[in-house]
């Protein structure tokens, strides 16, 4: 193995966050966060696109010539996204709507393509499969930080249930497009000086 | 449904109120890692403007004809993906023959747009909300526009903002979401003047 699994997970979770860290993915990340029960649907829809497409293409990485790779793994993402679109509608029909076309858009989503690219091509298929699980799990865990401070202050709820015990006034803004973009911008801002204010000690 | 819209009201509509980047995130991984400088930013909002309004057309056509007829709803994201990355590549072929000029300037985002949410989200926006082939010829064009607006906004703003001191941590990608916030809390100001869901 070329990556300990521990390692694998840190690194997707955590340190290289594929939406915070490498700003990929933001599409459908900030479209589905309104609500904390569709990022979590999404999420996982998106993990298990993830894992099974790295897995799959890291099985086939020496049977797919080089120069048509992109549209193979189009594809092989393509066919993934197809299964999740089927469930969805057959088992959760609310969701599905409320979800629209951001379930065929996974398909472009640059984090799939990203992991395929970048790890699924050079590593082996259990390892693969693991990268493209935690990479999908980094970015639900993102989707539902963004997901519960939109649904808590703009509708009061947190998935549904009432948590405004309070009463406070809600915040329309929060359900509205520019916060995601605020929310995002500031998850960034943390994220970024956790990270690169402990590199400039290091270089002192 | 939505049948009876005037195909010119989701034009304006998709360039204002319902902006593929401010009011449904769609193309932000090119929007936020190319806007670091206008002209850059302008080519690439031409270029999703033309194969947007390319492959809108044509993936009408091949729902209507294909799809439906022969009841493939499930495979209509394959088709789509490939009909844009198809398109993409005749459309670049066909640049490099006849514009050479404009190959020049265009030629190295056009591979990248394959990938662009905003061309296959506006596809199954088309699809779901039931356009005849006016409304989505002007669909494709209005959220074009709209996209090449955004992205060029952005940019001019990113490239004025280029020696203001920004809070460490918060520069490139996390500067660029702040001020696409304040873009759509902007662009919210038109809502009301056209409304398509």
């Amino acid at each position: 193995m070329t990556e300990k699994i521990n390692e694998v997970i840190s690194r997707n979770v955590w340190k290289d966050n594929q939406v915070l860290r490498q700003i990929l993915g933001i599409c459908s990340s900030l479209a589905v966060t309104n609500l904390m029960i569709n990022s979590l649907v999404m999420g996982v829809g998106l993990t298990f696109v993830t894992a099974f497409s790295s897995l799959t293409i890291s099985l086939l990485r020496n049977a797919i010539p080089h120069r048509i790779r992109m549209i193979v793994q189009t594809l092989i993402i393509a066919a993934y996204v197809i299964l999740v679109d089927i469930y969805l509608k057959a088992n959760m029909v609310d969701i599905s709507k409320a979800l629209g076309p951001y379930v065929g858009l996974i398909i472009t989503n640059c984090i799939i393509m990203g992991r395929a690219e970048a790890y699924a091509q050079k590593n082996p298929p259990l390892i693969s499969m693991l990268d493209g699980f935690f990479a999908g799990i980094g970015y639900t865990v993102v989707l539902l930080i963004i997901a519960l401070f939109r649904e808590l202050l703009g509708f009061g709820t947190v998935f549904g249930f009432d948590v405004n015990f309070f009463e406070f006034e809600t915040w329309t803004i929060m359900v509205m497009p520019p916060a995601a973009f605020f929310l995002i911008g500031t998850l960034i801002w943390v994220t970024s000086n956790i990270f690169d204010s402990g590199k400039d000690k290091n270089l002192k | 449904m939505t049948i009876d819209i005037n195909p010119l009201v989701i034009f304006f509509a998709s360039i204002l109120t319902s902006n593929m980047i401010l009011s449904n995130f769609l193309g932000m991984c090119s929007y936020v890692s190319i806007s670091g400088e206008y002209k850059t930013a302008s080519s690439l909002g031409k270029s999703v403007t033309l194969v947007m309004v390319f492959t809108t057309a044509l993936n009408y056509w091949v729902y209507k004809l294909v799809i439906v007829p022969l009841g493939l709803a499930y495979l209509q994201y394959v088709l789509f993906i490939m009909i844009i990355a198809a398109s993409v590549q005749i459309i670049e072929m066909a640049m490099d023959r006849l514009l050479p000029d404009l190959h020049v300037k265009l030629g190295i985002f056009l591979p990248l747009i394959t990938v662009n949410c905003a061309i296959l989200g506006t596809s199954l926006f088309m699809v779901i909300r039931d356009y005849n082939f006016v409304q989505s010829l002007l669909f494709g064009l209005g959220s074009g526009l709209g996209w090449w607006l955004a992205i060029s906004a952005l940019a001019a703003i990113r490239e004025k903002m280029g020696k203001t001191k920004v809070p460490r941590g918060l520069e490139g990608p996390g500067i660029a979401f702040i001020i696409t916030g304040i873009m759509a809390l902007a662009f919210i100001g038109f809502s009301g003047i056209f409304t398509i869901t």
